[in-house]
């Protein structure tokens, strides 16, 4: 029987900081190798200190902690060697090249010197700052420093790239270019955990997701059983042709927003057929639609604000 | 990580200690050469005559092995402190604290830079000094021992104060309060025999005079302290504070939370 091992396994990690301040409860997470899966949570939530720990950033309190099977009490060097990390702020030396910063993150893993720069020009060029790679990276603007971040993350080839908020302050041309990038890895065998706060990023990349608050895990789940938690969704549409008011008994909750535009409550007991039919019952044509706002998100705040009320975890 | 590997990462982080005080060659390389110019003048050319001989040879040539070891200490000390603590500045530490380095390669990493900054130090103050005195080596061995047994060794204070230190403040109380008086007391400019009995007990505390006088002994052949109770002082100096260095690294002291 062949059995695979977890890219990452962490069972009861605890952390309390110096000043008393408890950043993670009991922490259980299971990653498997190969998965996208999304680590979620508002700020201050703990995100941060899970990836602290995992690269040696933070001491934990208690707990394990296993990366390929390999323990971090028990041998961190090796664990370490699988992982690349892309934190949330710039660590990098201002003062140095990108080409400088590949090349030297390289030798930090022991790569010789000439693996390492036909990496570090492979990476430079699918990040697209092969024309900056001479410059000081203070020089570079914020999308380039975080595609950099990118690039220095990989360049050992870890099999698990942890990546704390990668697309922040990222425009949205380089942040889907980024998207399909990490996409491809992913699909090239390399295991991501992604932590972020912007949801339709998790919701288009991930397949599992974790959501932690006040150190707590709250849920941990596959993205299609998150999504199927949700009990409304909430549709714009906009109307070819204007209305004064809104047919009643429909069925439906409705608010007519200008007499081009309604919103629209769409419970999970219905569906868009349903809703379809009813605005063509009443001749009523639509030229669009779109969420009021992303679904995920809505389903995050409920959570949040579940697991706040309750003062327990949700399992 | 094998031993190859680690060799690896060795070489790294001193050739990228070594790029960082060559490309601000004008911070670290040049002060040192005027800084002691000023001091052959001063004390070589202008007061020196006065004051006439001392253990048996002109006063310039007489204080040209303190002024040097003094260029190779502050170096070391200084390139290390200022280094590893922009790195923990910056944050760019992290790097380096993410791979599986070992503790200990970082540490002999960063010395390593210092001790490379010293030596370049000593050589240029080395030939400035041609300028203004006649030197003459009795034990080359001995010179290239002591400076780089100095370097390593204020290299690791460096490295100590840097893990200390939490604002750029605190890199400069040490070499200012503490390095600075101990190097001046430490016989650069005189020789503790023309001390009083009570103050040459005294000095004998003082680490640097044993480096300054290990050193002065390579240059000219003589020495208010003896050569082994000098490399004693050096030894014990470095082991105790590798061990500490290593330590603090160990535990994460001033690098993680």
């Amino acid at each position: 029987m062949v059995t695979s091992t977890a890219a990452l396994e962490i069972r009861s990690l605890c952390k309390t900081y110096q000043n008393g301040v408890k950043a993670l409860h009991d922490i259980d997470l299971k990653v498997e190798e190969g998965e996208f899966f999304g680590l979620l949570g508002p700020n201050g939530a703990g995100k941060s200190t899970v990836i602290g720990i995992l690269s040696s950033l933070v001491n934990k309190t208690s707990g394990t902690a296993k990366v390929f099977g390999v323990d971090i009490d028990k041998n961190f060097a090796q664990a370490k060697s699988f992982i690349g990390v892309v934190p949330q702020e710039f660590n990098f030396n201002i003062f140095e090249t990108p080409w400088q910063i590949l090349i030297n993150q390289a030798g930090y893993y022991g790569i010789p010197r000439h693996v390492a720069t036909k990496r570090a020009s492979s990476y430079l060029t699918q990040m697209g700052l092969w024309e900056k790679r001479n410059n000081r990276s203070a020089e570079l603007s914020g999308g380039m420093k975080r595609r950099l971040m990118i690039a220095r993350g990989l360049v050992h080839h870890p099999r698990l790239l942890i990546l704390d908020e990668p697309t922040a302050g990222v425009d949205i041309e380089i942040r889907r270019s980024m998207w399909n990038f990490l996409q491809k890895k992913n699909q090239d065998g390399t295991t991501i955990i992604l932590t972020t706060h912007y949801l339709e990023e998790a919701e288009s990349l991930c397949r599992n997701v974790a959501i932690i608050d006040e150190g707590h895990l709250i849920e941990n789940t596959s993205m299609r059983s998150l999504l199927r938690k949700i009990d409304t969704e909430i549709f714009i549409l906009d109307l070819e042709q204007p209305i004064k008011e809104f047919p009643k008994n429909t069925g439906l909750a409705i608010r007519l927003l200008d007499e081009y535009t309604v919103e629209v409550a769409v419970d999970r007991t219905q569906n868009l057929n349903f809703l379809y039919e009813q605005l063509s019952d009443k001749n009523i044509h639509v030229r669009s639609m779109r969420n009021k706002a992303n679904r995920l998100e809505q389903l995050f705040i409920n959570l949040v604000s579940q697991s706040k009320e309750s003062g327990v975890t949700i399992e | 990580m094998n031993s190859r590997e680690q060799l690896i990462t060795f070489a790294t982080i001193v050739t990228k200690e070594f790029i960082r005080f060559m490309r601000i060659w004008q911070q670290t390389l040049l002060p040192p050469a005027i800084t002691t110019c000023l001091y052959f003048v001063i004390f070589g050319n202008l007061i020196g005559p006065r004051i006439g001989q001392m253990d048996g040879f002109n006063y310039i040539d007489f204080i040209v092995p303190g002024l040097i070891l003094m260029q190779v200490i502050t170096g070391s000390y200084s390139n290390v402190v200022s280094s590893f603590f922009g790195a923990k500045f910056q944050h760019s530490l992290e790097e380096m604290l993410v791979s599986p380095t070992p503790n200990y390669v970082i540490l002999l990493g960063y010395i390593t830079g210092g001790v490379a900054r010293g030596v370049i130090v000593g050589l240029i103050v080395t030939v400035v000094s041609l300028f203004f005195s006649n030197l003459h080596i009795h034990n080359l061995g001995v010179l290239i021992s002591v400076v780089t047994l100095t370097a390593f060794l204020f290299s690791l204070g460096g490295f100590t104060n840097a893990v200390f230190a939490k604002s750029f403040d605190d890199i400069s109380i040490i070499p200012n309060f503490v390095l600075t008086p101990l190097t001046y007391l430490g016989g650069i400019f005189y020789s503790i025999q023309l001390l009083p009995e009570l103050w040459q007990t005294v000095s004998l505390v003082n680490p640097i005079l044993y480096m300054i006088n290990a050193f002065r002994f390579g240059f000219l052949g003589i020495s208010d302290i003896s050569l082994p109770s000098s490399y004693l002082i050096i030894g014990i100096f470095i082991a105790a504070l590798f061990v500490i260095n290593l330590r603090l690294l160990n535990h994460g002291y001033g690098v993680r939370q």
